[in-house]
Parts: C-alpha cells; structure tokens; sequence
C-alpha cells in the first residue's frame, strides 16, 4: 500500500488534488484571520503591563513562529530531497523559503515594532533577536544560491538542501535563546512547561490568529508549489523543443 | 477605537503585515498567470508533454 508521501509523488496527481484543497485551505485562512482580527481589535482586553500594544503580540508571535515553521518545511523537504530523492522535496523546499523569509522578516519588523514602546529601542542585539535575524539571512542565502545556479536545478536543488540541512541547528537556538541567555525578549509563554503563562482573553485571539496565519502559509506554499511545478513543464517543454530544433537544423545541414 | 499612546506603532505593525502578504499573494498569482500562459502558449505551438498528448489512432497516449 501506498503511502501519502509515495502518491504525491507524482506532480500531476499533486496538482489535480492541490487544485481542489487550494480554495477550501484558502476560505478557511481568510474567515480564521476575519475572526481573529475582530477577536483581536474587539474582544481582546489590554494588558495589565503592556497595555494596548499587546495587541501586536497577535501578529509578531505567529509571524515568528511561522519563519521557524518555514524552515522546518526546508529542513524536511531538504531530507527528503537527499535522502528518498521525493520528486517534490525539491519544489518543496524551494517554494517555501521566500514565504519562510518573508514571515521572518515580518517578525523582525513588528518586533521592532513593538520593542521601541516598551524597552525603548528598535532593536538590541540580545540573544533572540539576533538568531532570527540569521535565520533570516539563512533564508535570503538560500534564494539566492538556487539563484545562482538557475542554469543547473538539480545541482542548485542538492546544494540549497545541504544548505538547508546545515541551517536547521539555527531553529533550537532561537527556540532556546531566551532560556540559554540574559535576553530582553521574555522566555516562552505559550509553549511552556507548566502550560501557557498567558490568561485566555488573550490566549485564545493568539491561537486564533495563528491557526489563520499557519492555514495561509499552507494555502501560499500549496500555490508557490503548484507555480514551481508549472515552471519545471515549461523549462522541459521549452528545453525539449529547442533539442528538436538543434537536430532538425544538423539533419539539414547534412 | 482608542489605542492608546502607542498606537502608531499598532497600526504600522498591522499594515506593513497586511502589505507584506498582499504582496507576496499578488505575486504567487501573477506568478502563476504567468507559467499558465508560458504553458499554453507552448501547447497552442503543439509542444505537449507526452503525458497531454491526445491519443494516437491506436490509443496510444505517447
């Protein structure tokens, strides 16, 4: 019997079955954000230390979560790539890191956003803050390795994956650097031992707007994937083409 | 909705979110045009790939 993995393996059955989850994953993204918005904005009480600005807590924390999700998707895609050659790990990997940097980027910048009200300063390099910040440079190396080595996709695919694999050391660091160091940023206080350390009138609008930011990373990896696929048809074909020119114009000249 | 002292800095983490995602949304969906009608383009020239070809006389797919 079959496994997932082993039946997506092919591209046309994942696209025939990506292009039916796609508005449904897509629906469900757009109603989870609308709820959590208004959770959010009319619900959620201020904080009794932060006051209004915990407000940016909704966005930044599953923004951050998110680029730490991104990369697993590029840590795992990579594996699958070198180890079980999946035929699309490789699409994988590469349709997820833009998104991945473009969630770490988000949390850079809402929590700068955020630290200059409350410590006073866009940004300190402190142990947390830091760490994402590579991460994100860890991101931006990976574009721009596959880019460079656009004229040869199998080579940029088995070299973004080390890469890829190499990078993932960076995920425990930032998971731990609020634990491991004298950092600014607070310690965990959802994913924690002992429970969350958050009352749920502003639990729950967390959790809300993160399951809407996780089902819209899906639904923009789910197309991002589908583009890729598109692209790879259009290279063989175009490739495919020009080698059947090449041979008619050398039968031609005989 | 009063937010505060702060609320500048609510309001520009909300919006830099909103455009960051409509711009990566807006670019997955052109991106997509875009490889869609490099593909058609390829099929209208009769460049298929074997498994889109119609069946030959002998129900041959290749």
């Amino acid at each position: 019997m079959q496994t997932l993995t082993q039946r997506l393996a092919n591209p046309t059955r994942f696209m025939e079955l990506s292009r039916r989850i796609l508005p449904w994953i897509s629906g469900l993204a757009a109603l989870t954000l609308a709820y959590g918005l208004y959770l959010t904005f009319f619900v959620a009480p201020p904080d009794y230390q932060q006051g209004e600005t915990v407000r940016i807590m909704f966005i930044h924390v599953p923004a951050a979560w998110l680029a730490m999700m991104g990369y697993m998707i590029v840590a795992i895609s990579s594996f699958g790539l070198l180890v079980f050659r999946h035929p699309l790990a490789d699409v994988s990997a590469k349709a997820a890191a833009p998104l991945g940097a473009a969630f770490t980027l988000l949390a850079l910048i809402t929590g700068s956003l955020w630290g200059k009200p409350m410590w006073g300063a866009y940004w300190v390099w402190d142990a947390r803050l830091t760490s994402v910040l590579i991460l994100f440079f860890l991101y931006l190396g990976l574009i721009a390795l596959r880019s460079a080595l656009d004229e040869d996709p199998a080579l940029a695919g088995k070299l973004t994956a080390v890469l890829g694999l190499v990078g993932v050391v960076v995920l425990p660091v930032i998971r731990f650097s609020v634990d491991w160091w004298n950092t600014l940023h607070q310690p965990a206080s959802v994913l924690k031992v002992g429970g969350p350390a958050i009352h749920s009138s502003i639990l729950i609008p967390l959790l809300v707007m993160a399951a809407g930011f996780t089902f819209l990373f899906f639904a923009m990896h789910l197309k991002a994937m589908r583009n890729e696929i598109l692209r790879r048809r259009v290279r063989s074909l175009t490739m495919a083409e020009v080698e059947r020119a090449a041979r008619l114009e050398a039968r031609t000249v005989e | 909705m009063d937010l505060g002292p702060h609320a500048a800095f609510i309001w520009a983490s909300y919006a830099v979110v909103a455009f960051v995602l409509a711009l990566l949304i807006a670019w997955l969906v052109a991106d997509g045009k875009q490889q869609e009608h490099r593909l058609e383009e390829l099929e209208a020239r009769g460049i298929r790939r074997r498994s889109a070809r119609a069946p030959g006389p002998g129900g041959d797919a290749a």
